[in-house]
């Protein structure tokens, strides 16, 4: 009876590890939630508000700054050609540090390596403007992060702390993500966490954010302590998350409500 | 650093009803909002919109605060001749912007 007892017990916890990851022909994009407002709202250039943080990008793309005195443009040429489908490849592993990084934090470490600047503040608007206007390149681009087998202990790390049940409510990315996305919380739809469209529009912001501060959010949503913007946790998040999401195109700077 | 996106046709038939769009970057703070410390964060809003064809107007619109950030105003007019649309906003702290674009009629 004993032994029943474990082998059932072993079966629940196998169940709960290995709760039910989605289908690939069953993802959709958070976009495919969204009404048809909505929708128009990100497909039009002149009506999604994400684009005038990508006019400032091309502006900050071509400034000089820091002490080198250099644009990215000046060894990056035309990010049309050169970042096209960059931003679709990250996070990706940083050869100096042997981590993931983000493109956010690539784009800082650009600038404190090779323009010799200082650091922008996440969540600043220059930056956010220089990452919607990187990942702007990759609109339509197919996700392929996580293709390096150097990433594989990350996003190993990744999955545990989406799957890990933490914080007040005691809830993991999956309870909802995973495994209720086709219901809704509180009227809106729960989606399944693809982020396609990173940095994008909340409307609820009334701004452009980053991933991180998306997940931030939710982390605070479950009443769970957030971690602290630039962690390793949260970029080993985003690597999950993306490399979840590989094959599925990119929609920078997306609209969400 | 950039302000704003106009979407006007390019070309149109005489006649023709065309949609004007326009995006404005701006925070519209409400100034009913409290930092931590309790101080008012002043308000900073777009107060007014107009919309000048070749020298007249023909559109206006006041704004308010429960008016959200980056304010997308859209409307109809008639294209009766080839000219140019200018766009202006006004706001509080000396704001102040103008944009423009123009359109051939056959």
């Amino acid at each position: 009876m004993r032994f029943a007892g474990a082998i059932a017990a072993v079966l629940l916890i196998a169940n709960t590890a290995f709760a039910a990851e989605i289908p690939q022909a069953e993802r959709r994009s958070g976009y495919d939630f969204m009404k048809p407002d909505t929708k128009a709202m990100q497909d039009e250039d002149t009506a999604n508000p994400g684009m005038l943080w990508v006019l400032d990008g091309e502006a900050l793309w071509k400034r000089k700054a820091g002490t080198a005195n250099k644009a990215c443009a000046d060894c990056h040429d035309d990010a049309r050609t050169s970042m096209k489908g960059v931003a679709a490849r990250y996070p990706a592993l940083d050869k100096a540090t042997g981590r993931p990084i983000d493109l956010e934090q690539r784009i800082n470490s650009c600038r404190t390596n090779h323009q010799q600047a200082t650091p922008l503040p996440f969540e600043s608007r220059e930056l956010l403007a220089l990452t919607a206007f990187v990942a702007r390149q990759s609109q339509g681009a197919r996700i392929e992060t996580g293709a390096d087998p150097q990433l594989a202990p990350f996003i190993a790390k990744g999955r545990e702390l989406y799957m890990q049940r933490q914080g007040q409510l005691n809830l993991g990315c999956a309870n909802c993500h995973d495994d209720n996305w086709d219901k809704r919380l509180a009227g809106s739809a729960i989606t399944q966490g693809h982020p396609t469209g990173y940095p994008l529009y909340r409307l609820e912001w009334q701004s452009l954010g980053s991933l991180q501060r998306r997940l931030r959010a939710c982390i605070t949503g479950i009443r769970a302590q957030a971690y602290d913007y630039g962690a390793p946790e949260l970029v080993e998040l985003e690597l999950y998350l993306m490399s979840r999401a590989r094959g599925m195109p990119m929609d920078a700077p997306a609209v969400r409500p | 650093m950039a302000s704003a996106l106009i979407n006007v046709p390019a070309k149109a038939k005489r006649g023709d009803i065309i949609e004007i769009k326009t995006l404005m970057s701006h925070i519209m703070e409400t100034g009913y909002r409290h930092t931590a410390s309790g101080e008012v964060v002043p308000r900073n809003i777009i107060t007014g919109f107009t919309c000048r064809f070749n020298g007249n107007e023909i559109f206006r619109a006041d704004l308010f605060p429960a008016f959200a950030a980056n304010p997308f105003i859209t409307f109809f007019t008639t294209a009766t001749e080839s000219g140019k649309f200018e766009f202006e906003w006004i706001g509080d702290q000396g704001f102040s912007e103008t944009a423009s674009a123009s359109i051939m009629v056959e």
